[in-house]
Parts: C-alpha cells; sequence; structure tokens
C-alpha cells in the first residue's frame, strides 16, 4: 500500500486542532469538575447519617454500573424527550463530570480511609474541628495516596472523551473519522489519532511522576 | 516554657501540692456494650502536680486519659477544669451523664494537650509546621510570634537544629520531643501523656523522660499514662493503679510503688520490676 504522505500531513493539523480544541479542554474541565464532585460524594460516603451516605452510595453505584456511552447518550438523546435539549459540549461535559465523579469518589473515599486514625486525632487535640483537620490534616496525606489512581482515572478519561464524538462533540477523534470517511485511508488516520492520544498520555505519565515525587518528599526512602 | 507564661512555677512538689485542683474527674464512667471500661473513676490534680496512671493493658487507663482531651465520650461522670492562671478563672465542667456539645468538647481540648505513645506528628508538615499548627490556625496567634516560641520550645528539648526537618527525617526520640513541644505550644493548663515511651527503642526512652521530668520540675501540671514504673516513682507526686475499669489503689508514688497495700498491685509491681 502505497503511503498518502499529503494526506498524513496536512491531516495531522485538524487532527491536533481537535486535541487542542476539544479533547483537552473537555478533559481538563471534565475531571476539574468531576474531582469537586468526587471530593464531596465521597465525604458524603463517609458521613454517620445513613441517608447522606446512602445517597453517595446509590450513585456511585449507577455511574459504575452503567456504560459511559450510555450515560452519554441518556443525557444528549434521552433528556430531550424530558424537554431538556443539551448542545453537544455541556451534554459531554456533564456526563464525564458525572461519571469521574463517580469513579473517583471511591479512589478518594480509600484515600481517606488510608490516613491513621491517630492523624484525626492528633488534629482534634491540637483543638482543630472535623472540617480543618480535614482540611490542613487529612486531605493532604489523602492527595499523596490518591495521585497514582486518580493519575489512571484522569488519563481513562482522556481516551474515553472519543465517545463524545458520538453525540457530534467536534474532537480529535471525530476530525480524525470525517477526514478518514472523506479520503477512505481509514488505517492511516486512526493510526494518526491513536499516536496523538498517545501522546498526551505519554505527557501526563510524565506529569505524574513529577507530581509524585513531590508529594514523596516528606516520605522516608 | 512556663505554664503559666512568664510567672515561673517552679515550686517543689511539695509546696505545689497545696494548690487547688486544675482537674477533678468524678465517677466518670463507660462501657462498650456490655464490656465496662471505667467504672467510678475520681480524679484530682492540683496545679503542678504530676498523677501517673498504672496498670495493665486494658485496664482503663488510657480511656481516662483520652476522655480528658474528648477523644473518647464517658457515659456519665464529670470532668472539671480550671481557667488558665493562678487566678480563679471560670472553670469548665462537662456533664457526660447529659449530652456534651461539640463546643464543651473544643473548649475542654482547649485547656489540655495530648502526647501520643506514637507520637502522631503531622507527616506532611515540617517539625516547626508541626509546632505552630495548633497556635497559628486554632488559636489565631500571629505566626512570627508563634514560630519565635516555637523556637525557643524546640531548642530547650536540643531540637533546635531539626525545625525544617520532616518527622520521618527524625529518630522515635526526637519524634516524641516534637510531639512534647507541639503540646507545649497550645500552652494548655494540663498536659496528657498516654504511654509516652512505650513506642521508643530501649536507648531513646531517657531523653524523652529526661524532658518530661524537667517539664514536672518547672510545674507543669501532667497526667501520664505509663509503663516506665521507676520514672513514675521518681516524677509522680501521686500515682494511680488501675486495673478492670476500677482504681484499685492510689497515694503518693513511693507508697504505691514501694509498698502497695492491694494484692492485685504487688503483682503488678512485681512483674514490671522483674522482681519476681
Amino acid at each position: 500500500m502505497p503511503l498518502n504522505w499529503d494526506l498524513i500531513w496536512s491531516s495531522f493539523g485538524p487532527i491536533v486542532t481537535g486535541a487542542v480544541t476539544g479533547t483537552i479542554p473537555l478533559t481538563l474541565a471534565s475531571f476539574a469538575i468531576g474531582l469537586a464532585l468526587a471530593l464531596l460524594v465521597a465525604l458524603m460516603r463517609l458521613s454517620r447519617n445513613a441517608v447522606v451516605s446512602g445517597v453517595a452510595r446509590f450513585y456511585v453505584s449507577v455511574i459504575r454500573g452503567t456504560p459511559l456511552l450510555v450515560q452519554l447518550f441518556v443525557i444528549f438523546y434521552g433528556l430531550p424527550s424530558l424537554g431538556v435539549k443539551l448542545d453537544p459540549w455541556p451534554s459531554a461535559i456533564i456526563a464525564f463530570s458525572l461519571n469521574i465523579g463517580g469513579y473517583a469518589a471511591e479512589v478518594i473515599r480509600a484515600a481517606i480511609l488510608s490516613v491513621p486514625k491517630g492523624q484525626w486525632e492528633a488534629g482534634h487535640t491540637i483543638g482543630m474541628s472535623r472540617g480543618q483537620s480535614l482540611r490542613r490534616i487529612i486531605l493532604p496525606q489523602a492527595a499523596r495516596v490518591s495521585v497514582p489512581p486518580l493519575s489512571n482515572t484522569f488519563i481513562s478519561l482522556v481516551k474515553d472523551t472519543s465517545l463524545a464524538s458520538l453525540i457530534l462533540v467536534t474532537e480529535l477523534f471525530r476530525n480524525a473519522q470525517q477526514i478518514a470517511a472523506f479520503s477512505q485511508e481509514f488505517m492511516v488516520l486512526y493510526l494518526e489519532a491513536a499516536l496523538v492520544y498517545w501522546i498526551i498520555c505519554l505527557a501526563l505519565s510524565s506529569g505524574q511522576s513529577v507530581l509524585e515525587r513531590r508529594l514523596d518528599r516528606y516520605v522516608a526512602h | 516554657m512556663s505554664p503559666t507564661d512568664g510567672a515561673a512555677q517552679a515550686a517543689p512538689h511539695g509546696a505545689a501540692s497545696q494548690g487547688r485542683p486544675v482537674l477533678s474527674v468524678r465517677n466518670l464512667a463507660k462501657a462498650f456494650g456490655s464490656n465496662v471500661v471505667l467504672r467510678d473513676i475520681d480524679l484530682d490534680v492540683r496545679r503542678g502536680n504530676v498523677v501517673a496512671l498504672i496498670g495493665p493493658s486494658g485496664s482503663g487507663k488510657t480511656t481516662v486519659l483520652r476522655s480528658l482531651n474528648g477523644l473518647e465520650t464517658p457515659d456519665a461522670g464529670t470532668v472539671t477544669v480550671a481557667g488558665p492562671g493562678t487566678s480563679a478563672g471560670p472553670e469548665l465542667a462537662l456533664d457526660f451523664s447529659a449530652k456534651v456539645s461539640k463546643k464543651e468538647i473544643s473548649d475542654l481540648r482547649d485547656r489540655s494537650a495530648m502526647v501520643f505513645q506514637h507520637y502522631n506528628l503531622f507527616p506532611h508538615m515540617t517539625v516547626l509546621q508541626n509546632v505552630i499548627e495548633g497556635p497559628v490556625q486554632v488559636q489565631k496567634r500571629k505566626r512570627a510570634e508563634a514560630v519565635a516560641d516555637a523556637e525557643k520550645l524546640l531548642a530547650r528539648v536540643g531540637l533546635a537544629d531539626k525545625r525544617d526537618a520532616y518527622p520521618f527525617e527524625l529518630s522515635g526520640g526526637q519524634q516524641q520531643r516534637v510531639g512534647i513541644v507541639r503540646a507545649l505550644a497550645l500552652k494548655p493548663q494540663l498536659l496528657l501523656f498516654d504511654e509516652p515511651t512505650s513506642a521508643l527503642d530501649p536507648e531513646l526512652v531517657g531523653d524523652v523522660l529526661g524532658v518530661i521530668q524537667e517539664l514536672a520540675d518547672e510545674g507543669w501540671t501532667m497526667v501520664i499514662v505509663t509503663h516506665e514504673l521507676a520514672f513514675a516513682r521518681q516524677v509522680a507526686d501521686e500515682v494511680i493503679f488501675m486495673d478492670g475499669g476500677l482504681v484499685v489503689e492510689r497515694g503518693p508514688a513511693a507508697e504505691v510503688l514501694r509498698a502497695p497495700r492491694q494484692e492485685r498491685t504487688r503483682q503488678f509491681v512485681r512483674r514490671l520490676l522483674h522482681e519476681f
């Protein structure tokens, strides 16, 4: 098969543009919102109030028990029948944020539980409230523990955003698909898309290492 | 370093024991289901006095101590802590038979500070940050002032050069001295020690006990849960022997540890001093 170098070079432009204007902002926005949601859900799950922790448990169960693609379709194609019409971008951000919220909540909950009980007690004994102990003592330590699993979640999200192409969000994979359909060069275009995803994930992995080293400075090696 | 902020209280124990009680505990009781861990515990600690709680594990001594810092909530009984300073400040009285509010627990913690068996330093903070965290974040004192105080206290326990180290870089004995400094920095009425040397290598125990002895000499009011009977004999004004959630015997340290009246105390003391 002769390689169409012109196509390869000219298609990189739209694919990278799709990454910069679609995939990356979609990932960042969804991860940020999802993480905030996850912290809230994790704290709810740790609540002594059975109703509060029950609601959180139910939410996590639904998110983890249903496919992300189905969640996307329910929000984008399903909600209009209830009179809620959302554009592709808001639909995608809502779906991905809710998804991250469910998965990361379990990571954060486990990380909070991994901090020894004595740390809470030491916080209380210097006069801190539960909230203060959580913020100043527990979460900084939980953060260190949760960086590796949360990095996994983050990297998965980068790749999962390709599903947004199915609800018409202009991002990396949708651009690749369109050029592939037009040029009929499927292998080339999809490999290009794969390569760009891989490069983004490589960058994230090295970012993870830097962050882990930073957070490890107070741990014996 | 002095508990009364300037007005040094280096009174010998004999004189200090004439002071009014800083802490009064009456009829403290606690059970987990049918398992009674404390029954009718009374305790008085006068200003400048040191009380040592001894007894086998499971005797309830640590539960008593933790109750004094609001880390355990007794089912019944009262805890009264005097106000700050030598003047008759407002007393804080908690009655655990009724519902105790968060505010009351927080007030109780304001007046006492705890030193833990496993130090429980904050691993993500330097030594200095550990010490000033309470004064700055909770007591809202000026940072510069809290740092100056912390540096003085660290110098006192021989750790001035460790102020920027993280806890993992310190030996157990050094970590526990930081734990003591962290408690002192809160300027509490009452210092509580929960087996402060039990987690230490034997050769590091002396450093920590030395610091506690100095605090006693300076007139700090302290309650110490310990297995170090020789130390208790040396530092404590009163020794309380507990077993099965009860006070079995109490009295001046020399009496309880040298000539116990109760058979149960005798057995315990003999075993710990390896005098079989």
